[in-house]
Order: C-alpha cells, then sequence, then structure tokens
C-alpha cells in the first residue's frame, strides 16, 4: 500500500461551511491560538496537522463552542456557520452543538449501555418517532463506526466495558446518530488498531457526501489519505492551509516543509 | 514505675538503637553507603522497631493480663464470710480496691513508710476517718479481713508493676540486640521496615473490626439475658410499649420502630431533595466564587449540635405547626409531634446531603459532560441523564448517611416528639423513638437486672439490625443500577 498516495482531490463545492477571522482563544494570560483564518468548505474533509501543544484542539473546540465550558478560555474574533456568527448573543449553544458534532481526543463513553450511549443524542433532540426507528438509527450509526459487528449481542453492555479503541469508535458512532452538518473529530485514530483506521478512514470519506468533516491527526499519511484541505498549525499560529496535495508536494512555508519532512514537531 | 515512665524509657532506647543500628550499618562498609542493601537510615529503623514494637505489645498484653491476675490472687485470701456479709464478690473487691488506693493516699499525706502501712491495724487506727480524709469515703468501718486483703492488693500489685518493668525492659534490649546483631551489608533493612509498617496497618484496621465485634458480642449477650426474663415474642409481635416500675410492663416494639421510621422519612423527604439540589446547583451552575462561600456556610449547620435543633423544634417549630396547621385542621393539639422531630431534623440533614453529594458529584469527569454538551445537550439535562447517573452510587452513600443519623438521633426527638409511645398514622401526634427509649430505660430507677432496663439491650441491637438492612439494601440498589466511569 502506497500510503502517501494522494486521493482524487475533487471538491464537491466551494462554498464555505465555516469561516474563522481573526481568531483567537487565551486560557488566562496564555494566547494558544493567534489570528487564525480559515475557510471549512462544505462537503469536505479538512485535516489539521502539526506539533503536539499547537492549538489544533483548541481551534477545534472553537468551532462548536465547547471553550464555553473552559472557565479560563475566552474567544476572540469572529467565527461563522453558513454565514452566521456562532458566537453572537441570539445563538443558542446548545443548539448549535446539535449541528456540529464533536469526537473527542481521549474516548469519553457515558457509563451507561453501548445502546444507550448511541441513543443519547438522538433522544434528546427528539430525532426518533418510536422504538423501531432509534433501534434503527443505532444500528446504522454504529455500522458506519465499524463497530456493529463487535456489539451487536451485547447492546446492553456497559459502553465503558469495550477496550480503547472500541470505546473511541462508539464515540464516532455516537457523534453521527444526530446526523450533525458537521463532524469536528479530535485525533480519532490515535487509539485504533490498522483494521478499525482504515474502517474509519472509509467512514470519513463516506461521511464526506453529507456532511463537512474536519479531523485533527498526527499521521501525516493518514491526512494525506483522507482530506482534501489540510490547515498546519504551529505555535498558535496557522501557518499554512491549502488544498491536500499542494500542502505535502509543495508546501509554501519551510516551517510546514520541515514538518511534514519530519524535521519539526 | 509507671507505664508513662517505661513508656518513654523503651523510646529512649528505641532512638538509641537507631543511632547505633545506622552506624553499624554505616561502618561495617566503611562510611560507604552505595554498599549497603538499604538506605543507612533504614537499618536504624529496623533497630528502632525491634526495640519498642514488642517491649510496647509485652506491656500493652501484660496491662490487660494484670487485673484478672491481681482479682483472682486477692480474692482467694478474703474469707466466705465477708463475701457473704456484702452478698457479691465483685462489690468486696471494689472495697478492697478503693481502701488499698486510700492506704496510698494515707501513707502520703502521713508520710508513712511500707512498716507503717503494714502496722496499720483495723480496729485501732480510725482507718475510717482518716481514709475519709483523703476523699475515700467508706459505708461502714474497716473489717480486719477486708483491710489485710487490701494490704495484699498493694504489695501484690506493687510486686506485679515491678515484674512488668523488668519484663517490658528486658524485652526491648533483647530485641535491640538482636536486630542489632542481625545487621549486615545484605540484610533487607528496607523490606524489613516495608512488613513491619504492613503489620502495623493491618493491626490498626483489625482493632477496629474487633471494636465492632465486641459492641455487638456485648449487645447480643445482654438481649439474650434480656429475652430470658421476657419472651421474645411479646417484644417482637406485641403493639404496646408501656413499662412498669414494678413488673408486668408491656414491651412490644413495634411501635417505636414505628416512631423512628415515621420521623427518620419525614426527615429525609425533607432533607434528601433540598440536599440533593443544593449539591446540583453548588457543583454544577454556581460560579466558583459562589460556590467557595456557599458551601462552608451550609457546612455550619452540620456544625450546630443537636440539641440546638431541639431547643429549635421546641420551641419555634412545634407551636407554630400546631397553632398554623395541626390546630385548624383539627389534627391534634399537642406542639411535640412527629412532624416538628422530622421537619427539624431534615433541616440538620441537609448539609450532609448536600456536602457529600456535591463531592462526588464534582468527582465525575469533565469528559462526561464534555461529552454531553457536544452532542448538544443543555446543562439540565446532562445533569439528569449523565452526572447524576454516574454519581449515583455516592448519593446512595450520602444518603444513606444521612438516614443513620436520623435513625440513631435522639435529643432533637426528645423535644421535638415527645416520649409517647404509639402507633398512629397522624403526623401530628407525639410519638417517640428507639433511641429515645434506650435512654429512658436505662436511666431509670430500676434495677439493672430487670428485664425493664435490660430491654435497652434488646432495642440497641434492633436498631442495628435495621442500620444494617439499611447498608445491605442501598448496597444491593447500588450494584444494580451502578453506572461506572473509570
Ligand atoms: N483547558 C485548558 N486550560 C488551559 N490551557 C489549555 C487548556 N487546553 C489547552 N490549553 C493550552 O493551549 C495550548 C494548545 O493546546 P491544544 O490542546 O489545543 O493542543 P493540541 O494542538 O491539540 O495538542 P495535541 O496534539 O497534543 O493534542 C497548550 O499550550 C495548552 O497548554
Ligand atoms: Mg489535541
Amino acid at each position: 500500500m502506497n500510503d502517501m498516495r494522494i486521493v482524487e482531490r475533487t471538491v464537491s463545492t466551494d462554498t464555505a461551511k465555516m469561516t474563522a477571522r481573526r481568531a483567537q482563544v487565551y486560557y488566562g494570560d496564555n494566547h494558544a491560538l493567534k489570528d487564525v483564518d480559515v475557510d471549512i468548505l462544505d462537503k469536505t474533509v479538512t485535516a489539521f496537522i502539526g506539533p503536539s501543544g499547537c492549538g489544533k484542539s483548541t481551534f477545534l473546540r472553537c468551532l462548536n463552542r465547547m471553550n464555553d465550558t473552559v472557565a479560563s478560555a475566552r474567544v476572540m474574533g469572529e467565527i461563522k456557520l453558513d454565514g452566521e456568527d456562532i458566537y453572537d448573543k441570539r445563538v443558542d449553544p446548545v443548539v448549535l452543538r446539535a449541528k456540529i458534532g464533536m469526537v473527542f481526543q481521549k474516548p469519553n463513553p457515558f457509563p451507561k449501555s453501548i445502546y444507550e450511549n448511541v441513543a443519547y443524542g438522538p433522544r434528546i433532540h427528539g430525532l426518533a418517532r418510536g422504538k423501531a426507528e432509534l433501534d434503527a438509527i443505532v444500528e446504522t450509526s454504529l455500522k458506519k463506526a465499524a463497530l456493529w459487528n463487535e456489539v451487536k449481542d451485547r447492546l446492553d453492555a456497559p459502553g465503558t466495558g469495550l477496550s480503547g479503541g472500541q470505546q473511541q469508535r462508539l464515540c464516532i458512532a455516537r457523534a453521527i446518530a444526530t446526523s450533525p452538518e458537521v463532524l469536528l473529530m479530535d485525533e480519532p485514530c490515535s487509539a485504533l488498531d490498522p483494521i478499525a483506521t482504515a474502517q474509519v478512514e472509509e467512514l470519513i470519506d463516506e461521511l464526506r457526501s453529507q456532511f463537512s468533516v474536519v479531523i485533527v491527526t498526527h499521521s501525516m499519511q493518514q491526512a494525506a489519505r483522507v482530506s482534501q484541505r489540510t490547515a498546519f498549525f504551529h505555535l498558535g499560529h496557522l501557518v499554512e492551509y491549502g488544498e491536500t496535495g499542494q500542502i505535502f508536494t509543495n508546501p509554501k512555508d519551510p516551517r510546514t516543509e520541515s514538518y511534514i519532512t519530519g524535521r519539526i514537531g | 514505675m509507671s507505664v508513662g515512665l517505661i513508656s518513654l524509657i523503651v523510646l529512649g532506647l528505641a532512638a538509641l538503637g537507631f543511632f547505633l543500628g545506622r552506624q553499624k550499618a554505616l561502618s561495617s562498609v566503611k562510611g560507604d553507603a552505595r554498599l549497603l542493601h538499604s538506605l543507612p537510615s533504614y537499618y536504624g529503623w529496623s533497630v528502632a522497631l525491634f526495640t519498642a514494637v514488642p517491649a510496647m505489645l509485652v506491656m500493652i498484653v501484660w496491662l490487660f493480663v494484670q487485673p484478672t491476675l491481681l482479682e483472682t490472687q486477692v480474692a482467694s485470701t478474703i474469707p466466705a464470710e465477708n463475701i457473704a456479709a456484702s452478698g457479691n464478690i465483685s462489690l468486696v473487691m471494689a472495697d478492697v480496691r478503693r481502701i488499698a488506693d486510700g492506704l496510698d493516699l494515707v501513707a502520703a499525706r502521713a508520710g508513712l513508710d511500707e512498716a507503717g502501712i503494714d502496722a496499720l491495724r483495723a480496729d485501732f487506727s480510725d482507718l475510717r476517718g482518716r481514709l475519709a480524709e483523703v476523699g475515700v469515703a467508706l459505708g461502714a468501718n474497716v473489717d480486719g479481713a477486708i483491710l489485710a486483703a487490701a494490704k495484699e492488693y498493694r504489695t501484690y500489685s506493687n510486686s506485679l508493676r515491678l515484674g512488668m518493668s523488668v519484663v517490658v525492659l528486658l524485652a526491648a534490649l533483647i530485641g535491640a540486640g538482636f536486630a542489632w546483631m542481625r545487621i549486615s551489608p545484605d540484610l533487607r533493612a528496607r523490606n524489613l521496615v516495608e512488613q513491619f509498617t504492613m503489620a502495623l496497618l493491618i493491626g490498626c484496621s483489625l482493632i477496629a473490626v474487633a471494636t465492632t465485634a465486641g459492641i455487638i458480642a456485648s449487645l447480643v449477650f445482654e438481649t439474650w439475658h434480656f429475652f430470658q426474663l421476657y419472651p421474645a415474642k411479646d417484644f417482637f409481635f406485641s403493639l404496646t410499649w408501656n413499662p412498669q416500675f414494678r413488673g408486668g410492663s408491656d414491651l412490644g416494639l413495634w411501635p417505636l420502630v414505628w416512631g423512628t421510621m415515621y420521623v427518620s422519612f419525614i426527615s429525609l423527604v425533607v432533607a434528601v431533595p433540598i440536599g440533593l439540589m443544593a449539591a446540583i446547583y453548588l457543583s454544577e451552575y454556581a460560579s466558583p466564587r459562589m460556590r467557595a462561600t456557599a458551601k462552608p456556610l451550609l457546612e455550619i449547620l452540620a456544625g450546630i449540635p443537636s440539641i440546638v435543633y431541639g431547643l429549635f423544634a421546641l420551641v419555634t417549630v412545634g407551636p407554630l405547626l400546631r397553632d398554623w396547621i395541626a390546630g385548624p385542621l383539627g389534627l391534634g393539639n399537642s406542639s411535640s409531634s412527629v412532624m416538628t422531630a422530622g421537619l427539624v431534623m431534615g433541616i440538620m440533614l441537609i448539609p450532609y446531603v448536600s456536602s457529600l453529594s456535591d463531592d462526588i458529584i464534582n468527582a465525575v469527569p469533565q469528559a462526561m459532560r464534555d461529552g454531553s454538551f457536544g452532542l448538544g445537550a443543555t446543562q439540565s439535562e446532562t445533569v439528569k441523564r449523565v452526572v447524576i447517573p454516574a454519581a449515583l452510587p455516592g448519593i446512595v452513600g450520602a444518603i444513606l448517611l444521612a438516614a443513620s443519623r436520623a435513625i440513631g438521633e435522639t435529643m432533637i426527638v426528645v423535644m421535638g416528639a415527645g416520649a409517647a409511645a404509639q402507633l398512629s398514622l397522624n403526623p401530628f401526634e407525639a410519638m417517640t423513638t428507639v433511641t429515645v427509649k434506650i435512654v429512658s430505660q436505662l436511666t431509670g430507677d430500676t434495677e439493672f437486672a430487670s428485664p425493664e432496663t435490660l430491654v435497652a439491650f434488646a432495642l440497641g441491637l434492633t436498631l442495628f439490625c435495621i442500620t444494617l438492612a439499611l447498608n445491605v439494601l442501598a448496597l444491593v440498589i447500588v450494584r444494580k443500577y451502578r453506572e461506572q466511569y473509570e
């Protein structure tokens, strides 16, 4: 398998789903994210790469206002979803997060059964009428997350009893069960074996037909395989953002080049 | 030598052993500590522990055995007619002990030596008067045989004390010598200290377990006594509680258990919802500053002695309920009622529930909440569906603790609910609980061996069984519904 194979770069649309302009994040006095401008395109997979601690997760959490739950975090600048400022006072973060799903860096299944974990979102948003529909949502979500075959006989077992990689796929299933418009994935494959990784990457590619996907990854190969757009972060700055093929074959910034060739990070 | 002095000497020996042991270990490798198996101080500790621990153990055992030895030895010298005169050997022995102590005081005041004490005679030297001068009042003149026994008691106890000093110090020296001899660079002193530490910890937990077992054993023993004087069938199945001063009492358990349950139930109905909601507010909604002020304030409530709550029940809540609720509704005209005690006890329990639950809710990992928020859940949905289920075992524990306090509470019941045992559904009537009756039966002036007094132990055992059952029940509930996070 040629790992650096570049997937076809056709981007279905060029409309921006989310736009960030001069986005800043402070944790107390720590300026963690500086002047980030990004357009996340509709029906596209965008990869965020960069060394540890450069602010990838921080920026991801800005996109669905999860930083609101961190007391010390302050977000400035402008972030829009479909042309609407998501930090506007009139926007309800709860509604926003239902539209922008998230898979966290560390798997965090609820201490409930596998079924209840996946059914959680559909239940609180009233997406299913009746038990049969809910069952169907749970089943398709688990199938998409490549977990169905492993858990179909023990849907009542606690989700916390699964292995780390299975838990992460459960969290993916949980996130796609609410059918969000944008899916944010923070290192979804860091605990997965190659087979499950390939399945999740397949899922990401499949999801692209319905949503925008943003994926944070430390694997250059993965970024090259699954994404159409890549953003490289370094020390809180967005260094370079562009078409994945261009970033990996012909980076403009010397820092990007040394990172992808393994000299920094 | 007194116990304190012996302990001090043993500790001094241990300290000395520490330095000598450390010294020997170091000098055995010519000061190069790297050649030793363990750090030098561990060798010191191994000697110190071998010096102090066996010696202290010997002393503790000796102190436990000494009184029994003394009693049997002295009791055998007392003539049978003296025992018959006071009716009971333990009464005679109590006199002997008091006189023996008194003799010490008399000797100290009059500057008598051993020979002088020996010369004291019951019939000549107005012993009763002299003993009274030093604060030992006796009911009758000192009998010659008793005085002899007291003298015997003194000498024997002195020699036992001396024996103890010798044995304990010998044990310390032998232990120190043994440990000191063993020191060599290869001795695994570090592991030795580790094992000693573990043994110490095990010992401490054993003490806790043994105490519990002892308490239960004494309860069971006295209860068994009670059931020999009073039929168990009546205790468990009679519905009246009516102790009589001169026998023929009805000692039915149910009115008291009913009162306990009723009062506890009302107090939990007050305390659990309020306490839980306060905890949820504090841990999930309140700003850190709000939390920092509100939590200590709530905990002050927990520090108020229950008798103060009792006053509050007696003076304020009771009359208020009578005049505004019970009276107008025609439910009764007593100011002490189950409702009064239950309400006030509930207020007392709020901080128990809230403070513990707050800690437990805070221990639920933030990642759980993030997961829920990330799916678009609101704060209250997150609390209801994720946080509370994850915290449930701890919350049940907190409620259980509150329930045990409610069941064991006495003061508020006496002052709020009265002392009349009855079976009634009306919450505005006076009732009483098991604990209140335990106190009143034990402090009554009936003699100790009567069923009216011994029933207190049966009641205590019942209470113990109830709380035990509650604990087991809670454990089962928690096992069944627990949603465990890592
Ligand atoms: N909750 C927080 N409170 C305070 N500082 C934070 C918090 N989260 C992140 N930071 C800081 O923000 C900076 C960026 O962190 P971030 O988690 O975004 O890094 P990352 O790029 O996701 O790294 P990694 O690849 O290791 O996950 C770091 O310096 C970190 O210390
Ligand atoms: Mg991260």
